[in-house]
């Protein structure tokens, strides 16, 4: 679960203060799907990294799954990161002299579990994301689709309870896209949280939830239960 | 992160620039040669200097007149001193360690004989001379033990004045001149060559006190003993001093052991060798820049890298042991190839110029990988530090 409370995220540029977050109190269940959506630097990415604790509030609470992670040391924060969030990029950011296999352990890697325990898990992503035939390919050998699927693969290894996807389809083509939405709602059906940033109505439309942003502050919070279809 | 998964990352990114890996590591693998091979030199000099001293034996003291103090100044100058006397040089034969006692004068002087004439190095010395300093006679014998105050005027000469005079000629029984008085020549000396650049063939021995008389001098220069192999050195050094003292009065004399000698002589050399790595020292710095320059350019190359792994979980520590383990497996590397370089030309070297001592201790190779080591964590520290500090939203947002 995910508490934000009176979150305020400010920018000093020059000698005036940007206000990318402005008070923001927002409730997220574990297993929602939620979408944000808003138009261009009204603090979707901003949101999305303070969830993901690569940035932190100037004000305002931050619980995740019922403790205040405004607290945490570096260390804690980074084995959150590792075991708990799972970040998807509109730019994939796959390691470019690393294969696909070698990209969704990082994880696991950084986590200090050892080869063999690595071997069956990645397999198994790799299955999972229809890429096994791709498993020794780099990223520059595989299409936008299958790298954004690489980078899924790495960012649920570590099975996080929350999924983090900044305009996911962003860099793909209309069909690639579909695919993608389509693994991360299955994702989603497995009970993780999954948050998605987009510009792309359709897609917000699909999820249980939409968040409208706007100047840094929730315009519009809004449940459309129902209307996603998971068999389209 | 294991230690497998570490070093599999840190191969990876080293791999994925070969040439600039190479380049980088060379600079360093020429510091370490440079570094390697001047020591090498260095201490193969101080190897050969010892060795040339140490062929007179090690069982020797020295006594020379004045006393020298720690500081290095000579007590004589405000004291009177008694010179070191023949009769001296006899009492202390009586010691029983003494297996040979040697006294010195030494002067140059012309030298006439078979109608050739030379300017020579002349040492007044004793029947000891051969034993105490490993000089065999060749032919002939050397100067006999005669009464030492009045000995005969009899000259043993070093092989090139006994060629430079007179050729092929047997010099044996002949008459030579040295300074106006006639001197008849009894032996020859075995070649002995040059002892840092004294050439030992070029001179001509006489009995002590003829030298004394020749150079119109007071006392010896220095008398030596040479005591019996297994001898305590502080034993000798004591019984030589209470001969001394009961005839001088007080301790206006300085014994010097042949370990002292040998512990001063190889400080200087120690210091040497030091100077001559520290020159290439500076090539090794030049390759730590190197490794500074490839590292800064790698980290600002992989800025999005390293917020990704940061998304990821990776600590600061992590990013830090990253960047900073690459910069050291590239020293690393360079060093041991630096090594196998410097003890290689080291070698040809020593095959191409026999003259040249060339000696490469293990320690240095263990001390030259550890500098290496160093440099890589010294030079790689500052651009893994600024990995380690990156904010992560910039550096993912970096292309
Ligand atoms: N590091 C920063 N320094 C200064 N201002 C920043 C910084 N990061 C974000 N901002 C500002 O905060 C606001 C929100 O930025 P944010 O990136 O969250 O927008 P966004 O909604 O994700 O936009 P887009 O849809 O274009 O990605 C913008 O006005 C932006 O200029
Ligand atoms: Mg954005």
């Amino acid at each position: 679960m995910i508490k934000l409370e009176q979150i305020h995220r400010d920018f000093q540029v020059g000698d005036q203060v940007v206000h990318a977050l402005d008070d923001i109190n927002l409730e997220i269940n574990q297993g929602e799907y939620l979408s944000v959506m808003g138009p261009s630097g009204s603090g979707k990415s901003t949101l999305l990294n303070l969830i993901g604790m690569l940035d932190h509030p100037t004000s305002g609470r931050y619980y995740l799954n019922g403790k205040d992670v405004t607290e945490l040391d570096e260390l804690e924060e980074a084995q959150t990161r590792n075991t708990n969030i799972g970040f998807v990029f509109q730019a994939f950011h796959l390691v470019p002299r690393l294969t696909a296999a070698e990209n969704i352990e990082l994880p696991l890697i950084l986590a200090g579990i050892s080869p063999e325990e690595r071997k069956p898990k990645v397999e198994n992503a790799l299955e999972l994301m229809h890429l096994t035939d791709r498993a020794h390919h780099k990223p520059e050998q595989l299409s936008g689709g299958q790298r954004q699927r690489v980078a899924i693969a790495r960012a649920t290894i570590m099975e996080p309870s929350v999924i983090l996807a900044d305009e996911p389809t962003g860099n793909l083509d209309q069909k690639s896209g579909h695919d993608v939405i389509k693994t991360l709602e299955s994702l989603n059906q497995k009970d993780m949280t999954l948050i998605v940033v987009t510009h792309d109505q359709a897609l917000g439309d699909r999820s249980h939830r939409a968040i409208r942003m706007v100047d840094g502050r929730i315009e519009q919070d809004i449940k459309n239960s129902g209307r996603h279809d998971t068999n389209q | 992160m294991q230690i497998r998964d570490f070093l599999r990352l840190t191969g990876t990114s080293i791999l994925a620039h070969k040439l600039r890996s190479f380049l980088t590591m060379l600079g360093i693998a020429v510091g370490i040669a440079a570094v390697v091979l001047l020591t090498s030199i260095g201490e193969g000099i101080h190897k050969f200097v010892l060795a040339e001293f140490t062929q007179f034996g090690t069982t020797l003291v020295a006594i020379n007149p004045g006393k020298t103090t720690t500081m290095g100044m000579s007590m004589g100058v405000f004291g009177t001193v008694r010179p070191l006397s023949i009769e001296d040089a006899e009492a202390l034969k009586k010691l029983p360690f003494a297996k040979s006692v040697v006294g010195f004068v030494q002067g140059n002087a012309e030298i006439e004989g078979n109608n050739r004439s030379r300017r020579t190095t002349v040492y007044g010395t004793g029947h000891g001379f051969p034993v105490a300093f490993s000089m065999p006679v060749r032919s002939g014998r050397f100067l006999p033990p005669d009464d030492p105050v009045a000995p005969r005027a009899f000259a043993v000469l070093g092989s090139k004045v006994k060629s430079e005079l007179f050729g092929n000629v047997n010099p044996l029984g002949k008459l030579i001149r040295i300074g106006g008085d006639r001197y008849r020549v009894i032996g020859v000396m075995e070649s002995k060559g040059q002892v840092l650049g004294f050439d030992l063939d070029d001179t001509v021995y006489i009995p002590l006190a003829r030298g004394l008389e020749l150079f119109n001098r007071e006392g010896l220069v220095e008398i030596d003993v040479m005591y019996y192999e297994g001898t305590n050195v502080d034993q000798v050094v004591t019984g030589i001093k209470r001969v001394l003292m009961a005839r001088h009065g007080r301790e206006d004399f300085t014994i010097t052991t042949q370990q002292q000698m040998l512990d001063v002589l190889g400080s200087i050399l120690d210091i040497l060798t030091i100077a001559v790595g520290a020159i290439g020292g500076i090539s090794l710095l030049v390759g730590g820049i190197g490794i500074i320059t490839i590292m800064t350019i790698s980290v600002n190359e992989r800025t999005s890298e390293i917020g990704l792994m940061r998304a990821l979980g990776a600590r600061n520590s992590q990013i830090l042991s990253l960047f900073l383990g690459e910069a050291v497996v590239l020293s690393a590397i360079g060093g041991i190839a630096g090594m196998i370089l410097g003890i290689g030309i080291g070698q040809l070297l020593a095959v191409a110029l026999p003259a040249l001592p060339v000696h490469t201790p293990w320690t240095f190779v263990v001390l030259a990988e550890s500098v290496a080591v160093f440099i890589g964590l010294a030079a790689g520290v500052i651009p893994a530090m600024h990995a380690a500090s990156l904010d992560p939203v910039e550096a993912l947002r970096a292309e």
